[in-house]
């Protein structure tokens, strides 16, 4: 009766020093960027620091490059920060995609409705509203059948991103501007009725504002207050939470309204402080992006800030470099995909360790 | 040449970590004989069985099957002996149909022989008498046709010893007693049966001989003709071992809950709690005793507000006594209880799964039941700050700080903050579940010695325990549960560990008395 020992063991680390974590993220991401300059070399002979170099250039290499990026980052975080509550309450919300397009239509409907009629700042406070209202409904649908029938999450918000998606096709076609184009244009183009107005003369300063203020909203909001604590016992243990006398459905539903009304807002800033048009790309997949910012961020909406721009940048990044240096739009993918490979991998390090056969062999000789 | 030991285990010793499982157990099995396999939980029956059917394999001592020693690596060894086993939760696949179910893991080609396979299936229910559809699909089936099906397979399998784990545990008086004919038609027919259970009628009813086992050991094997009940029993729990508990007597005793036909479903709709009628007094501990799950988790969670009672249920608190205002507690649900300002404490049984939150720190798991209290939006965590630093210096909690996770700490301080944590509440009514299982003997007598207290303070006291000496000489009062009723109610001081162990395994059939 002898049991062949596994080579390697996986064994779950019962924790470690922040500062070790962080060296192991770090020691990730220099190793990330040597394979890719193993890659780039190998592939394209070209000189890897040049690559990076442009890169850095591509995302911060003029104010106006420095502050798209900043625009850019603050939508993705903003997402993010909406998922952090509906994640941290285990409910697996991958239907961002479809609240920020609804949140993105209502605010475009706001705009071209309202252009003429309202002044800026009203109009500003009415798409709020509205983008706010539909992406909380977009998020109470999928909650109220989970509190009610216990239907699949993560299934349903899936599907409901389909819906939103048809949804936004019918309303470009419905405000398609020229007729024939397909598209609905830029939203009040010679009036600037409804868009966010420059602060400080920065066009996009009003974006990081609000987004900066959510963020620190929604840390304090997980982090001090009756509701937050609720959403940490729910996602831990229902049990717990029933023996508690906490109202599980309740915290469910009220939680995805504010998950997906945060959502909602992305799209009133995508939509009025952004790109002040609707189309499916909108949302363009940051939906699902923002998953990868606020699980890295491990919910913590501070660390959210450089997940968010961390991707941008790498985004930014893979542009400049394809068109710099003539490289197809898949090398630069290749790199970022490399680049978060190792960064995603680093987390199984630093919640598992290896031990090695010989090793354990040791110990037991020991014992 | 006929052997007349199907199975002989000798010395068989199993250790898991640093639990002894099994401790130099024997155990013989003759030819075409029912043999019970007796014990309380926990006292190495299925480990036992385990090891026969090769799914364990000993870490010392010998099995002989038919006379000739074997070494069972695999249950596929077990098979080719001719050893079947039937586990307590089935191994069946849910879409599959019996047929299927009965073809999976056997040689043979590609393509199921259905056709034949059915023949055979009727062939086998013909000769015990066993009704089996062999295109019905399982999650059509109820329990009893699953566990036919499961007896099916090991007898379709060449199986000419039959092991069933707690076979009765899931049937209704009915269906046992159709097993128990099919049982004996397997006797009859030359095969040798092992039944692991500890209910004592069925012990008696069906088998020619029994072994019992205690914590581990082996204590002995008797012809069931010649024994009875009074004596399985006094093997079963053995002679009562003194632990000086400090037991008060009690003083200003008076009602506090008054539960009345208290009957409770789980969703399935099997009734796990029949009937229950109970008082439970201040200034008291009442014991809890019953073989596991037997109404003993249903009880507390239904006084707690997390179990629905069937309508027609009552418990009744009484914070004044007898004569005073009285509240329903069922139906209110744990919010609505602390609302009204009833404090009521529970210890559940899991811990980390429900009185605790694993992942948060000591501070955080203090405020679980009292964070809603004032009007403000924002938690407030310096008094739960200064509660968990006055429990961990109380009770001596072993742990780096009140910032530590709950889920680092090992099982002894994960207790104290608990009970720490229910203590604190000043409650009214204490109920706790199993609340020194895996703890050390300090521990244990502290959670003794904290219970004690607040009987003294006036606080209703329910212990749920399994340790009988424990439950003799900690509780004033000591209520028997067996099967989800009530099966007496005896005196902790008089009453001796054959009579709790009796009622344990022995419904009574006039149940009037034990609800006075």
């Amino acid at each position: 009766m002898t049991k062949h020992e596994p080579l390697i063991h996986i064994v779950k680390r019962d924790g470690m020093a922040w500062w070790r974590a962080w060296a192991i993220r770090l020691i990730s991401a220099v190793m990330a960027l040597l394979v890719c300059a193993l890659f780039i070399y190998g592939l394209t002979k070209l000189n890897p620091i040049k690559v990076y170099g442009a890169m850095w250039e591509g995302a911060f290499g003029s104010p106006r490059r420095a502050w798209i990026t900043a625009r850019d980052t603050a939508i993705l975080l903003c997402i993010g920060v909406g998922l952090a509550p509906a994640f941290m309450m285990r409910f697996w919300n991958v239907g961002a995609e479809g609240q920020v397009l609804m949140g993105g239509c209502a605010t475009a409907a706001v705009l071209i409705y309202g252009g003429a009629a309202l002044p800026t700042w009203a109009l500003l406070c009415a798409g709020a509203l509205a983008s706010l209202a539909a992406g909380a409904l977009w998020g109470l649908i999928p909650a109220l059948f989970k509190a009610r029938w216990n239907t699949n999450e993560t299934l349903f918000t899936l599907m409901m991103n389909y819906i939103a998606i048809q949804i936004t096709c019918f309303l470009v076609a419905t405000w398609e501007n020229p007729k024939g184009s397909n598209s609905v244009g830029i939203i009040n183009q010679k009036t600037q009725a409804g868009w966010f107005p420059a602060l400080f003369g920065q066009q996009y300063m009003m974006n990081v504002i609000l987004v900066l203020a959510l963020t620190v909203g929604v840390f304090l909001y997980l982090r001090y207050t009756k509701q937050g604590y609720e959403i940490s016992v729910v996602g831990e243990s229902e049990n717990t939470a029933r023996y508690a006398g906490i109202n599980v459905r309740r915290v469910l539903v009220r939680t995805m309204a504010i998950s997906g009304a945060i959502c909602g807002l992305s799209g009133f800033v995508a939509v009025a402080g952004s790109s002040h048009t609707i189309s499916t790309s909108t949302a363009g997949g940051r939906g699902f992006t923002a998953i990868i910012v606020a699980w890295m961020a491990k919910f913590n909406t501070f660390v959210m800030v450089l997940i968010a721009l961390l991707l941008v940048f790498l985004e930014k990044g893979a542009v400049q470099i394809a068109s710099q240096f003539h490289l197809n739009d898949y090398a630069s993918d290749v790199v970022t995909g490399i680049i978060l490979f190792f960064l995603l991998g680093s987390e199984f390090f630093i919640q598992y360790s290896l031990r090695f056969r010989s090793h354990t062999h040791a110990k037991e000789a020991e014992a | 040449m006929a052997e007349e030991f199907a199975v002989r285990m000798v010395n068989i010793t199993k250790t898991f970590g640093h639990v002894v499982a099994n401790d130099k157990v024997y155990l013989e099995l003759r030819r075409g004989e029912i043999l019970s396999l007796l014990g309380e939980n926990g006292s190495g029956k299925t480990t036992l069985m385990n090891m026969l059917s090769g799914i364990y394999f000993p870490d010392e001592g010998q099995i002989y099957i038919n006379g000739r020693e074997v070494t069972i690596a695999s249950p596929h060894d077990a098979y080719a002996l001719g050893i079947g086993m039937v586990h307590q939760h089935f191994k069946l696949v849910d879409v599959l149909t019996a047929a299927e179910n009965i073809a999976l893991g056997l040689p043979g080609g590609v393509v199921v022989d259905r056709k034949g396979i059915a023949e055979k299936v009727r062939q086998i229910c013909d000769r015990y008498g066993f009704s089996v559809d062999p295109d019905k699909k399982i999650y059509d089936m109820s329990v009893s046709e699953k566990q036919t099906l499961e007896i099916v397979k090991t007898l379709y399998r060449g199986a000419e010893i039959l092991i069933l784990d707690e076979p009765t545990a899931v049937l209704t008086p009915q269906e046992t007693k159709k097993l128990f004919d099919v049982m004996r038609n397997m006797r009859a027919d030359g095969k040798s049966i092992i039944i692991i259970t500890h209910k004592l009628a069925e012990v008696l009813e069906i088998s020619d001989r029994v072994t019992v086992l205690r914590k581990g050991e082996y204590i002995g094997d008797m012809d069931t003709a010649k024994a009875d009940a009074r004596a399985l029993t006094d093997m079963m729990v053995g002679r009562t071992v003194t632990l000086n508990i400090q037991r008060d007597e009690p003083v200003n005793v008076q009602r506090r809950l008054e539960i009345r036909n208290l009957t409770v479903k789980d969703s399935d709709g099997v009734t796990r709690l029949d009937d229950i009628n109970l008082d439970v007094y201040a200034g008291e501990i009442l014991g809890v005793a019953g073989i596991s799950g037997c109404g003993q988790k249903e009880l507390l969670e239904a006084i707690a507000g997390l179990q629905t009672a069937v309508s027609g249920s009552s418990v009744k608190y009484r914070p004044t006594g007898p004569d005073g205002p009285a509240e329903e507690l069922l139906g209110l649900g744990p919010r609505a209880v602390s609302d009204r300002g009833i404090r009521l404490a529970f210890v559940p049984e899991d811990r980390l799964g429900m009185g605790l939150v694993a992942n948060m720190d000591l501070v955080d798991n203090m405020m679980l039941k009292e964070y809603r209290s004032g009007k403000s939006p924002i938690v407030e965590r310096r008094h739960p700050s200064e509660m968990a630093r006055e429990i961990v210096r109380e009770l001596e909690v072993v742990t780096p700080g009140i910032d530590t996770p709950v889920r680092k700490l090992s099982g002894g301080n994960v207790q104290k903050i608990l009970v720490g944590r229910e203590i604190a509440m000043n409650p009214t009514v204490l109920m706790s579940a199993y609340a020194v299982r895996g703890l050390d003997i300090n521990t244990s007598y502290t959670i003794y010695r904290l219970l004690g207290e607040q009987k003294k303070a006036g606080v209703a006291v329910i212990y749920v325990g399994e340790d009988l000496d424990v439950l003799l000489q900690l509780c004033d009062r000591i209520a028997v549960l067996c099967g989800g009723r009530l099966n007496g109610v005896l005196d902790g001081r008089t009453a001796t560990k054959e009579e709790v162990g009796y009622l344990m395994t022995t419904l009574q059939a006039d149940r009037k008395e034990a609800s006075a």
